[in-house]
């Protein structure tokens, strides 16, 4: 089932705004731009009906490359801000850009609910396992045994399994990609955008200023062996086991998205208004 | 979730407009570097950069001129799509830093200038169309020719000492 059909009048470039990005050079973030601007025109969405929400970090800047409407918002609230906009405008595409530190860490709760919650959106978090704009700092998914001036001998603490807590919390779809597979990060995208409900995709970002080790996740990264299930136990189960460079679409779901009904309230507010009378 | 390793080339206006692309690509990639450079203050890759996208252009100028009537941006526009989301001189954006060097630089344009002249070799090694098959051939000498091209002006920009990438004022202290 598809909630976004493709209408292929737009290209690539119209998309994209004329905001020069400010990202490292070599950082991974660039294809994801590239690998939204993609997606949306393979979907063929007019940019005004798109809009993408983000909260903080160098993920989050996002929305000023874009073309599209864009909400640069607060620290850890992005999908607040997003979900509250879904509600209220149902009949947009709407994207949310976040990063490990930004939608793990301060806004790792709002992250179970919106999952729980399921509306008609697509969440994409650019993972590269290190707070860069705040320069090094361990982030939730960062490796225990990362050893740096800011972290000294490492956390010592488990990382945080993103994909494991979105299945579990209720996200309908749930894929993994990484940046530097532009092809099948946009096909993803395009997937997640037209699969209703939550959707939730992790994409495999370098740092290469912080984390240069991660240049090497290029050799590491393979295609999932197996097509996506829609049984949340045996993705639960596959998520658990893999390797953390498995690609591809991981769990679709079946769960009919959240969407209230808005503009008619069932109650008058003067109704209201009269039960709080003193 | 497939894609072929290339456009299919069934018609010498589809390899035209291959060819126009990839140039064409070549360009824009160059100049995002250039604007990369250009936030990071490493002037001299700013105007390497902008030097590479130049050449490029000019080549992207001469296929267009070479092709004659095939609107060779509207055709490549209809072509589909590179297994890899990038065409072959596309320069991998993930191999840039910010201290890069024109090394660096060439080495990146190496890679692209090889992976072009591959695709066109494969045109030649493949297509059964004899005219493909000369405008092919062409566009291989043509890459060849700018294949070595970069290994002389590698001569003028040898590599830099294994140190080049520390920075006296780095973004933070990681050790």
């Amino acid at each position: 089932m598809s909630t976004v059909e493709s209408r292929g009048a737009f290209k690539q470039a119209d998309y994209k705004s004329d905001v020069k990005p400010i990202w490292c050079p070599g950082c991974g973030d660039y294809h994801v731009l590239m690998s939204f601007t993609r997606a949306f025109a393979e979907l063929g969405l007019p940019p005004e009906e798109v809009v993408v929400v983000s909260g903080i970090g160098c993920s989050s800047r996002i929305p000023a490359y874009t073309n599209c409407y864009g909400f640069h918002g607060v620290h850890g609230r992005s999908l607040a801000l997003a979900s509250g906009l879904k509600v209220a405008r149902p009949d947009l595409t709407v994207v949310v850009a976040s990063g490990d530190g930004d939608g793990y860490s301060i806004g790792g709760n709002h992250f179970l609910h919106a999952s729980r919650r399921n509306l008609d959106m697509t969440y994409v978090v650019m993972d590269n396992h290190i707070y860069g704009m705040t320069k090094g700092q361990p982030s939730p998914t960062t490796e225990p045994e990362f050893d740096t001036a800011l972290s000294p001998g490492g956390t010592g603490l488990r990382p945080f399994h993103p994909l494991v807590i979105a299945l579990a919390s209720g996200a309908n779809f749930i894929a993994r990609c990484f940046s530097g597979a532009l092809n099948e990060t946009a096909a993803i995208l395009v997937e997640a955008i037209r699969h209703p409900g939550f959707s939730f995709v992790e994409i495999l970002s370098p740092c290469v200023t912080f984390r240069p080790d991660e240049k090497e996740w290029k050799n590491l990264v393979h295609p999932a062996p197996v097509a996506a299930t829609s049984d949340p136990a045996k993705a639960a189960r596959r998520i658990m086991t893999d390797d953390g460079f498995n690609i591809g679409i991981l769990y679709r779901g079946d769960r009919k998205p959240y969407q209230p009904a808005v503009g008619t309230p069932s109650v008058e507010l003067a109704e209201l208004e009269k039960d709080f009378e003193l | 979730m497939s894609t072929p390793a290339h456009p299919k080339i069934s018609t010498a206006a589809d390899l035209f407009a291959a060819a126009y692309q990839i140039e064409a690509d070549a360009v824009a990639r160059y100049n995002m570097l250039a604007d990369q450079m250009e936030t990071h203050n490493n002037p001299e890759l700013v105007h390497f950069f902008r030097d590479l996208a130049r050449a490029e252009g000019i080549h992207a100028e001469e296929i267009r001129r070479l092709a004659g009537d095939i609107d060779v941006v509207a055709h490549a526009a209809r072509l589909g799509g590179w297994k890899k989301g990038e065409s072959p001189e596309e320069v991998d954006l993930g191999a840039a830093h910010y201290l890069m060097t024109p090394w660096h630089a060439l080495q990146m344009a190496l890679e692209g200038e090889k992976r072009a002249l591959a695709f066109f070799a494969g045109i030649v090694e493949t297509t059964k169309d004899p005219k493909i098959k000369q405008a092919a051939a062409e566009f291989v000498e043509e890459e060849a020719e700018h294949v070595n091209l970069v290994h002389r002006l590698l001569r003028k920009y040898p590599e830099p000492p294994g140190n080049w990438a520390e920075d006296s004022d780095p973004p933070i202290a990681q050790e």
